[in-house]
């Protein structure tokens, strides 16, 4: 019977979101959803939203619980199988570390963060994407730790993740841009994390770094990294539609719209460094190097999107220009300040071999020939004398994305970038004019940050007197957890199981 | 040049009829692989149909089934039953 059909997929997506709601009465709905005008959004029409998968709930669990079970028996396959023994080389858990310190804990912040945003929509249509992010978000935390616990019984420095959260200088990097979107108004998160952090910037983690991680054969980081991204997909997506829904509903949105997209783009590409440079220096087997993958992902795809937003009167994010004049310097600065920083860090650094150089050399050229590729030499000479450079104070910091100040100027990469900036009669220094303009927006926001090498050299650190103590107080240990790769217990474990690996079928002849 | 949308696809058994009946339907679409992945862009428009991934499988196919291997895309999304499109409107 043609009654019995069960209804299309626009209709049932409809029916989920559209009526289901109600006007309050006993409060007044501003009153009930506070925090969807203060940001200066109009909104004319909540059921002009829709999510263009229309995914309903039905739909929801079933394929969520189909990934999960795929990628749970991949794990207990990846366990049982030693899989840890098939990774590229030891050198590439560093990569893996950072990731566990810092993209995990946004993935937990991120659940928060839609947990709260969907109260804060009074639309339904909008309430529902961010209920259903919510609980991505909170499986990606779990799937991730879940996946990495396994590496935890073998390699030092995955066992403090929690407790560095709130204490590990460079995991402010991270942390601040997380805490910057989980404190503006509930458009201003959306647009920061689905839309700029999300559409317009993971697909630069999600594809080619864990295409790297295939790479370097470590399926537990693949599985999770593709399972997770096939939510992010639905995530993006979301960040999309509420962009132009902003854009649609009202033209008093579309400088708002604007700001928020300059700032957190760049947050984003800040923030991105770290892939970057985990692309470029972590990957033993290499993929992609950053550049390249900057002009596929921003320079090319990034500028479609934008190009379709031209239409509500959005130009390109501001500073754009200088992202992509970075692109040949990035990871090079970035590597060198983790390097020298090395005693604070929970992962090792190293100078890469002879052949990554040459990689770097064919994929970066000229720039890298003349200025980066001799001081990783130079690293490397002091190496070798017994010399390992390590810089054992502490950075100055930007007061906007927290990264050390070591970037250099747009167009001279011969001179550290600086900009100072000044709110409620103090001085505050940013990495770049992008951070500065962020900083100027909202001076009162960012002047409230605590910035870590300040506050542990006020002692807050548990008191610590030096680089030293301040890793002790992370819970590091110094030389397993910390420093160079080279003479690691990292190292020195995995040259031992590779030997005993291949000694087996000797013996047994 | 027009703009390009892309979709990409863990590269498994499970998406390479997926993979397969996008490249039949849209000429201009170029694949390109990495490890563990693939990525197929293609100028202005892309569609995914539910009838010609049915044809590579031989079973009836939910098109919300490609949630399962979608790593990510590049483009505005019209999606109904029958067929899932992704666009630039530029």
């Amino acid at each position: 019977m043609a009654k019995s059909k069960k209804p299309g997929l626009k209709e049932r997506y409809a029916l989920l979101t559209r009526g289901l709601d109600w006007e309050t009465t006993y409060q007044p709905m501003d009153k009930v959803f506070p925090y969807d005008s203060y940001e200066g959004i109009k909104i004319k029409d909540w059921d002009a939203w829709a999510d263009p998968f229309r995914l309903t709930m039905d739909a929801y669990w079933k394929y969520q619980a189909e990934k999960e079970r795929k990628l749970y028996a991949i794990l207990d396959a990846f366990q049982q199988n030693n899989g840890q023994l098939n990774i590229s080389d030891a050198r590439y858990m560093s990569a893996v570390k950072l990731w566990l310190q810092g993209i995990t804990p946004l993935e937990y912040a991120a659940h928060r963060g839609f947990a709260h945003a969907g109260r804060a929509f009074r639309g339904a249509g909008a309430r529902i994407a961010c209920q259903m992010q919510s609980i991505d978000e909170l499986r990606h935390a779990q799937t991730q730790l879940h996946a990495f616990s396994h590496y935890n019984k073998f390699f030092s420095g995955f066992h403090g993740f929690a407790h560095m959260r709130d204490r590990a200088w460079y995991l402010s990097i991270p942390k601040s841009f997380f805490e910057d979107a989980m404190t503006a108004g509930p458009f201003e998160f959306v647009t920061s994390i689905s839309f700029a952090f999300e559409y317009v910037l993971t697909n630069l983690l999600f594809m080619p770094f864990v295409s790297g991680a295939a790479y370097n054969g470590d399926m537990a980081t693949t599985t999770f990294g593709f399972s997770a991204q096939s939510d992010e997909s639905r995530h993006m997506t979301l960040g999309l539609e509420v962009v132009k829904f902003m854009l649609q509903q009202h033209e008093d949105n579309v400088p708002i719209v604007q700001g928020w997209l300059d700032k957190w783009f760049w947050r984003g590409y800040r923030l991105l460094g770290l892939v970057g440079t985990m692309m470029d220096y972590m990957l033993p087997k290499k993929v992609m190097s950053w550049k390249e993958a900057w002009e596929i992902y921003w320079e090319e795809n990034g500028a479609a999107l934008f190009q379709d937003l031209s239409r509500y009167g959005i130009r390109l994010p501001k500073h754009h220009e200088v992202a992509s004049k970075e692109k040949y310097r990035l990871t090079h600065e970035m590597w060198t300040t983790l390097y020298q920083y090395g005693n604070a860090l929970s992962l090792h650094t190293w100078v890469p071999d002879d052949e990554e150089i040459a990689w770097m050399s064919e994929k970066y050229g000229e720039s890298f020939d003349t200025q980066y590729k001799p001081r990783l030499l130079f690293l490397r000479a002091a190496e070798e004398r017994g010399e390992r450079y390590y810089n054992n104070r502490l950075p100055m910091v930007c007061q906007v994305c927290q990264i050390p100040i070591f970037y250099t100027e747009p167009d001279d990469s011969y001179t550290q970038c600086v900009r100072i900036v000044e709110a409620a009669g103090t001085k505050h220094h940013c990495c770049s004019d992008g951070c500065a303009d962020i900083f100027n927006h909202e001076p009162m926001k960012y002047v409230q940050a605590l910035i870590p090498p300040q506050q542990i050299y006020r002692g807050e650190a548990g008191g610590a007197r030096d680089i030293f103590e301040y890793a002790a107080w992370l819970h590091l240990e110094r030389g397993v957890d910390t420093g160079e790769y080279r003479g690691s217990p990292d190292q020195k474990n995995w040259q031992a199981w590779q030997q005993a690996h291949r000694a087996k079928p000797a013996d047994a002849a | 040049m027009a703009d390009k949308v892309f979709i990409a696809f863990q590269n498994n058994a499970d998406a390479q009829p997926l993979i397969n009946a996008i490249l039949s339907d849209n000429p201009a679409a170029v694949l390109s692989e990495s490890p563990g992945m693939v990525k197929i862009d293609c100028p202005a428009r892309l569609v995914v149909r539910r009838a010609s991934i049915e044809a590579q499988l031989g079973r009836d196919f939910d098109l919300q089934e490609i949630h399962l291997n979608l790593i990510s895309i590049g483009g505005n999304i019209d999606e109904d039953d029958d067929q899932f499109v992704l666009s630039w409107q530029s």
